[in-house]
């Protein structure tokens, strides 16, 4: 069997800040296949754009210190490599999306230029990115470059593609311009995509639209995506696989149908109870209460067992493993197999 | 485009309106007498009434301003009472001398101040940072005048690698008039001999006034780069895999200059009325010295004429800036 394309072992990640250090990525393990759309999900600080940006090795160091664990892109640890392999690494093999279309885009620069130069990029270490010879000249490659830019842009759904390959940022509305910065992420022909919160900063209806550009990019370029988000409906409309985080921790994982339809971490669980229904009355919003805890001094044990309802004094003396609950799907909490009779209760 | 210059170009009226009316009415306020300063010691009063007649400082000083507008009108800036020359004569026989200084310095100041920026930002706290930091506090706090002396006396007396002071030196001839610029000029003429004698003189000078410009460039464009290095799309061009060279001097550059822009056009200014004291210390037979003799001598049609073309000259260098913040940042790009 091949590796997988993207496996993180027990990846732990610690801040130096004023404070002190804050454990702020505890153990991550997640394994994403080609063809699988992974969300990542969590309030904000709980570690998944963190995770992300481990991937990419985008997260400077200091102050952050990778204590233990690896990353592995089809078994090579990115962890080892030097920056300058590291960067042969981005834009070829790994792309990423960001949350903001409107800080992503270079505003001096006409966007054709910016993809042309991805693109140039990713050939340096692959000439068949842009289909061109070897031994050929730079302008030629340039050539090459743009038109590959023109295609991609119609790809995702830019009309009149050629022409707009001369406008600069400020002349696309934000949906265009995430999906000008889809396109430079898949120029290079990444086998793996990280997208951060992609559809945040955009209204809902064109939300839709990026998550089924992105769902379709995946069937096209054959590659897995991680998806971060701190939105369950992107989740269940989007990805093929979720890992809920919480407080550094991957608390719950597996396909989405199991994890969404059968939630059994009690993290999970109250997430899912605290999005409204149809039944539920107005001014009514039902939270989660208490708050994230500090990773400085993170509680003992299970870190979600101060605002854990089923908490017991056994889920504060070692950090619980993840117990398998179905096929793939898996839950980082002691008494999972208890939880059907204790909900029903 | 057009548009914006015209609607720019307008605005030069009430410049020269405000400037003229400030000087004259300086020229009004200030004590002495110009025309028996200009008649000599030994004048009789009518004399120097008849001088007064002549040059129409009689006259109410509203006439006399009816009579300078519109005689501006026709490029005349008036006669000098010293010289007795027309001053707009004086002003293109001594402006290109000035100017050919002021471009070489902030010529300098640029070229090396925008790179050096870009550099200490990159590696900033770190000794090479810390060294042009002290350097550049140094250059700022340091009077001209003074930092000229030093160069002479290390450069031109010491060393003895560059002239003293002067345009040229006497048994060069110069090159024939064309831009007033004699670098220009006696490449024009192919005179290399003269191309490289200017080259030599103008040196020291250019290098005393450029230091302190150079180093405000450069620590705006430290600041500036800084800033642009934390935005948004810095990270993604890193996470898009464009190597860090080519993100630093294409991708942050470009927008880190166009903060610098505005300090290098206030500079300009700065540095055209400011070269007196250069001028003096060079011997450069600039603006700054005529101006600053005819101020001594209460001659005001030369100081009410300089303050003239410099201020357009500021107004034109501030156009061309603004100009130049639509070629780098196409959000601004006038229509």
């Amino acid at each position: 069997m091949t590796a997988p394309l993207l496996s993180i072992r027990d990846l732990h990640l610690r801040m130096s800040s004023f404070d002190g250090r804050a454990h702020v990525l505890n153990g991550i393990n997640l394994t994403v296949n080609r063809g699988e759309i992974w969300g990542l999900v969590g309030e904000s600080g709980c570690g998944k754009s963190l995770t992300g940006l481990s991937v990419s090795r985008l997260q400077p160091t200091p102050p952050a210190h990778y204590t233990a664990g690896e990353i592995l892109l089809e078994g090579q640890d990115l962890l080892k490599l030097s920056p300058s392999q590291m960067q042969r690494l981005r834009g070829k093999r790994i792309g990423m999306i960001f949350q903001d279309p409107t800080t992503n885009l270079n505003p001096a620069f006409r966007i054709g230029e910016q993809l042309v130069d991805v693109a140039l990029a990713a050939a340096d270490r692959d000439p068949e990115v842009i289909g061109c010879a070897p031994n050929a000249g730079r302008r030629e490659c340039r050539q090459a470059a743009r038109k590959l830019a023109g295609e991609m842009l119609t790809r995702v759904g830019i009309p009149n593609a050629l022409a707009r390959l001369d406008d600069y940022p400020h002349q696309f509305s934000g949906g265009m311009r995430q999906r000008v910065l889809i396109a430079m992420a898949l120029i290079g022909r990444p086998d793996l995509l990280i997208a951060d919160e992609p559809t945040t900063a955009l209204d809902v209806s064109v939300q839709a639209q990026i998550l089924e550009l992105i769902k379709n990019s995946v069937k096209d370029f054959d590659m897995g995506v991680v998806l971060i988000t701190h939105n369950l409906g992107v989740v269940a409309q989007t990805c093929s696989h979720v890992a809920v985080m919480y407080a550094g921790n991957i608390v719950e994982s597996g396909p989405v149908a199991a994890v969404i339809g059968n939630p059994v971490h009690p993290y999970t669980r109250a997430l899912m109870s605290a999005i409204p229904t149809r039944e539920t009355r107005r001014g009514e919003l039902r939270g989660l209460a208490g708050s994230v805890p500090n990773l400085i001094t993170p509680p003992p044990g299970c870190r979600f067992a101060p605002r854990c309802q089923f908490a017991q004094p056994a889920c504060t003396t070692a950090m619980p493993a993840p117990v398998s609950v179905g096929d793939n799907h898996a839950a980082a909490c002691i008494r999972v197999n208890e939880m059907e009779a204790l909900v029903d209760d | 485009m057009l548009h914006f210059i015209l609607r720019r170009l307008l605005l030069l009226i009430p410049v020269i309106v405000g400037l003229t009316i400030i000087m004259f009415a300086i020229a009004r306020l200030l004590p002495g007498d110009p025309v028996a300063l200009a008649a000599g010691p030994n004048a009789t009063q009518a004399e120097i009434a008849a001088l007064a007649v002549e040059y129409g400082l009689d006259q109410p000083i509203w006439v006399q301003y009816g009579h300078y507008v519109s005689g501006l009108v026709h490029g005349d800036l008036g006669t000098s009472l010293l010289t007795r020359r027309p001053v707009a004569a004086d002003i293109k026989a001594y402006l290109p001398a000035t100017l050919e200084l002021v471009f070489a310095a902030m010529f300098i100041a640029v070229a090396v101040g925008i790179p050096l920026g870009l550099v200490t930002a990159v590696w900033r706290n770190r000794w090479p940072d810390y060294l042009a930091q002290v350097g550049a506090i140094g250059a700022i706090s340091m009077p001209r005048f003074f930092l000229g002396l030093l160069l002479q006396l290390c450069f031109a007396m010491w060393l003895m690698w560059l002239p003293l002071g002067g345009r040229l030196p006497i048994v060069v001839i110069p090159p024939r008039f064309v831009t007033g610029f004699l670098t220009i000029d006696s490449l024009i003429a192919g005179n290399w001999n003269a191309f490289f004698m200017s080259l030599r003189h103008l040196a020291l000078p250019a290098i005393a006034m450029s230091l302190s410009p150079l180093a405000t460039i450069m620590r705006m464009m430290r600041a500036s780069t800084i800033e642009v290095m934390q935005q948004d799309y810095v990270m993604t061009a890193r996470a898009l895999g464009l190597p860090s060279r080519k993100i630093i001097t294409k991708y942050v550059a470009r927008n880190a200059v166009s903060a610098t822009l505005t300090v290098i056009g206030l500079y300009f200014g700065w540095l055209l009325g400011g070269t007196v004291l250069v001028e003096t210390v060079f011997d450069w037979p600039g603006l700054g010295l005529y101006a600053t003799k005819a101020i001594v001598s209460q001659d005001m049609m030369p100081v009410i004429g300089v303050a003239l073309v410099i201020g357009l000259l500021f107004v034109f260098a501030n156009l061309v800036i603004d100009l130049l913040y639509g070629v780098i940042n196409p959000k601004v790009r006038y229509s």
